[in-house]
């Protein structure tokens, strides 16, 4: 990982960088010494890749401040970068491509989210529950067919998210392969520059293609239906699918597979989930706040004119990176931060989906999904156990989407 | 207490028909805020108020 070369301690005069390194033996846990610098200067003073020195935010109100403001800008034009690697369109410093509207601020930002937002509403994904049940129950089928142990990523946690955005948005999921490389590559901070735009290249040629197919028949799908609408040019329906494509599969399937090992090192908390069907809605919001995958190099934010911050001067031009595990660690809004506890309450305050008008889209499929996987996976394999010792379970710490890489699991009877 | 909404500001994030569906919901066209219950009480009153902390976008408030 291309990494800046502040030191990481000390408050004061001297730029941190971005602390990255988890203690030994604490999967879950975010880097101890966010939480020393939560306590010592919530908004601290950090060095970004490029030698910008800008601030890093480890607590939860001035977290939500920064993205609620206007005043700070999301365009990569005006922003610096934590890391190296920049996985979108053109590169650092450069303006948002068209359809990139992760990147823009309101009102170009506004234009596309209206077009997006009445897709994914609570009701509509809501309306999924019983294809998704379906998705996931065929997923364990397999899994029982095959024998007594597997993968838990590549056998449940990846194609669960993978067949619904596939279906949502109208990807052919024959190609899930394709995309799911490519987009764990552009996501991993250790690709060198060329692999990342070799990713995107890739990508963007595969979804310009199915926009060209899409065009002549558009089916009743999310593509088909933003092509029907007839406002937007190949370019932007491109990029557009490209975030919703990766964004659908890559976040949901390291929080089911993450947060599946979560549980099972938690038994006590395992055994209220499997007890309480009531339970289930809470502990997806518990287990979002408790994992923050993601934990590097966003979200970032750049003052459009000097702001006062938690007391400090942010000056125009600064940019301001959120680190969302230690917000939703911060235990002056989530008392005993470090325990998960599934029946929490005001769980929900997390900001695992960010804050403001770029709060995740679709904050609500990614609910729903993961309330139903976790469910039908401890339903149907109530002896689920890891099938490594948990110290071997590799860890994707590179990626801008924490999770783990396998996560061998069996549900034989033990001998 | 009474509800007031901005659309302009919506999001449509979803958090308030998520945590008070019976006050709120989404227009299906473009998933803003729609307001079911002007004047909720009791247990709505308090999911309402929750909405109104969870809103990313500042869109809804509240009055006496």
């Amino acid at each position: 990982m291309a990494r800046n070369p502040a030191r990481t301690t000390g408050a004061g005069s001297e730029p941190v960088a971005l602390p990255t390194g988890r203690a030994p033996g604490c999967p879950f846990d975010p880097p101890p010494e966010l939480d020393r610098l939560r306590t010592a200067e919530p908004l601290t003073r950090m060095a970004y890749f490029d030698g910008h020195v800008g601030w890093l935010v480890t607590n939860h109100a001035t977290a939500r401040a920064v993205l609620a403001d206007p005043r700070f800008s999301n365009r990569p034009d005006v922003k610096h970068t934590v890391f190296a690697t920049v996985p979108r369109p053109g590169g650092a410093r450069q303006p948002a491509a068209p359809g990139w509207f992760i990147n823009m601020d309101p009102p170009d930002h506004t234009r596309y989210r209206r077009m997006l937002t009445g897709r994914f509403t609570v009701h509509r994904m809501r309306r999924l529950e019983p294809r998704i049940a379906a998705i996931t129950a065929d997923r364990l089928d397999a899994m029982e067919r095959a024998g007594t142990s597997t993968d838990l990523v590549s056998a449940f946690a990846l194609p669960i998210p993978s067949l619904v955005i596939c279906e949502l948005l109208g990807v052919p999921y024959s190609d899930h392969t394709l995309f799911e490389e490519q987009s764990s590559v552009m996501v991993d901070l250790e690709s060198t520059e060329q692999q990342t735009m070799a990713a995107l290249g890739t990508l963007t040629d595969y979804l310009a293609g199915l926009v060209r197919r899409t065009r002549t028949a558009p089916g009743d799908d999310l593509l088909g239906g933003l092509v029907a609408e007839g406002e937007l040019s190949d370019e932007e329906l491109t990029n557009i699918a490209l975030i919703l494509l990766v964004a659908g599969h890559e976040t949901t399937a390291n929080m089911l597979a993450l947060g599946t090992f979560a549980l099972l090192r938690h038994p006590r908390q395992l055994a209220a989930f499997r007890a309480d069907d009531a339970l289930a809605a809470n502990a997806v919001e518990e287990l979002l706040r408790y994992l923050s995958i993601l934990h590097l190099g966003a979200p970032t934010r750049a003052a459009l004119e000097d702001v006062e911050l938690d007391g400090r001067l942010v000056r125009k031009g600064e940019t301001v990176m959120v680190s969302l595990p230690a917000v939703n660690r911060d235990p002056d809004m989530f008392p005993d931060s470090a325990d998960l506890r599934l029946d929490r309450t005001g769980a929900r305050r997390h900001l695992a989906f960010g804050h403001g008008v770029h709060q995740c889209l679709g904050q609500q499929l990614a609910r729903v999904e993961m309330r139903i996987a976790y469910r039908a996976l401890f339903e149907r394999f109530p002896g689920l156990r890891l099938a490594v010792p948990a110290a071997e379970v590799p860890l994707r710490e590179t990626s801008a989407v924490y999770g783990v890489r396998r996560l061998p699991v069996t549900w034989a009877a033990p001998s | 207490m009474r509800i007031g909404t901005d659309r302009e500001a919506c999001a449509g994030a979803g958090m308030c028909a998520l945590t008070a569906p019976a006050v709120f919901t989404q227009d299906d066209d473009d998933g803003r805020v729609v307001v079911l219950e002007r004047e909720p009480d009791g247990e709505d009153a308090e999911a309402a108020r929750a909405a109104v902390r969870l809103c990313p976008s500042r869109a809804i408030t509240l009055s006496d």
